[in-house]
């Protein structure tokens, strides 16, 4: 049943606080969601404030900026350092985004840095994505053929490439589906915006042949259809997909095919 | 999702139910049906504004009034049983809770939407005097 506070380990509780260098000119405070699992403590928001003019303009160099100088113990995941891993997705000034394409800048007052919402919390700012993985593998997103494979490319026309544009771009940084409040109440079942992306993306490649098994599978109150088109999805979505079109496109298919 | 059970036969549960499409679409077409309906009942509610009893029950008692109206009132409790389901499906986790509520909830639907079309069918006939 709905839950309305958080359980009693997870409250957050006051954290650590960091200043900025007597010298600095130009700060900014960032207040970072702090959980160590082996510490047996509340989760904290932690205080750092940083001298700007000596940092890179996004919040993935401020956060490792603080990492390299002032915590060590940060945890975060990062690769790419520019919006194609999607590793490094928190939860940036209240909405779910990726740190190394979000200008310092660009955020008004303090900048809150907490993990991807409703996922289990591995550390700091580490969620737990088996699950979203495992429910990526169970669309089978590879390209599935009866005819025997040719000798050459499968050939496409340009329009029918044209509709994988929109879709081939996403990164499965989660996002999308961490701030999909029907993903939040049923994550076990509900496959959520950016796996159902992923699916959409194989039923409308015109190369692959499966894709009656691809709607027959999706076709389920819950794998499906607890998307209620709240748009979070597309709101949120760093790379500036939109996932609810992928979803409603999928729904007028399966519709499509009984009438 | 600590479990001893593979990822993936978690996530692949008991897969798929293969129905969802006619509950979807029937949601969306009665909500679009409600709209005609209660602008033509609420026109109704306007003509009849400060009218006796009697003046009521005499316009309802034309067939197309009554027809319209006993319609009306199908499309309502069918459209709150398709919505307010969903709402139960999202919110309650207790199986047993669940089935209990979805079952109390259609049978609240059924007998509304029946006794308000009686309703009608009693004044079509002169039987509510």
């Amino acid at each position: 049943m709905a839950q309305f506070r958080l359980p009693k380990n997870s409250r957050i509780t006051k954290g650590r606080r960091h200043d900025a260098p007597a010298d600095a000119k130009n700060t900014k405070t960032f207040r970072i969601y702090r959980w160590e699992p082996e510490a047996g403590e509340n989760p904290r928001v932690d205080s750092f404030t940083i001298d700007l003019d000596r940092c890179g303009p996004m919040v993935l160099d401020a956060v490792i900026k603080i990492k390299n100088e002032i915590d060590p113990t940060l945890t975060f995941r990062r690769s790419c350092r520019e919006g194609i891993c999607g590793s490094c997705a928190f939860n940036i000034d209240g909405k779910n985004t990726l740190a190394c394409t979000t200008r310092i800048e660009d955020i008004e007052g303090d900048v809150r840095i907490y993990p991807l919402p409703h996922m289990p919390v591995v550390k700091d700012l580490v969620p737990d994505l088996t699950h979203f993985y495992a429910q990526l593998e169970s669309i089978e997103p590879w390209i599935k053929t009866d005819t025997p494979a040719p000798t050459r490319e499968r050939l496409q026309t340009p329009e029918d490439r044209a509709k994988l544009d929109g879709l081939y771009e996403c990164i499965l940084c989660a996002c999308c589906s961490t701030a999909c409040p029907s993903y939040w109440w049923n994550p076990e079942r509900y496959l959520g915006p950016a796996v159902l992306l992923q699916a959409y993306r194989w039923i409308v490649d015109s190369r692959d042949e499966a894709t009656g098994d691809r709607l027959d599978e999706l076709e389920d109150p819950f794998k499906l259809y607890r998307c209620h088109t709240i748009m979070n999805c597309t709101n949120t979505c760093p790379k500036g997909l939109n996932p609810a079109k992928a979803i409603q496109e999928t729904k007028k298919l399966l519709l499509e095919r009984r009438s | 999702m600590s479990s001893i059970r593979s990822s993936l036969a978690q996530a692949r549960g008991l897969g798929s139910a293969k129905v969802g499409v006619a509950h979807w679409w029937a949601q969306r077409v009665s909500a679009v049906a409600l709209v005609p309906l209660t602008l033509w009942f609420v026109a109704c509610l306007a003509s009849q504004f400060g009218a006796d009893y009697a003046s009521v029950t005499e316009w309802l008692s034309s067939p197309l009034q009554a027809s319209l109206l006993a319609i009306y009132l199908a499309a309502i409790f069918y459209h709150s049983q398709l919505g307010l389901q969903v709402v139960i499906e999202d919110y309650v986790h207790i199986e047993s809770v669940k089935i209990a509520a979805l079952i109390a909830l259609q049978l609240t639907n059924i007998l509304l939407a029946v006794a308000a079309i009686f309703s009608v069918i009693m004044i079509l006939v002169g039987a509510a005097r």
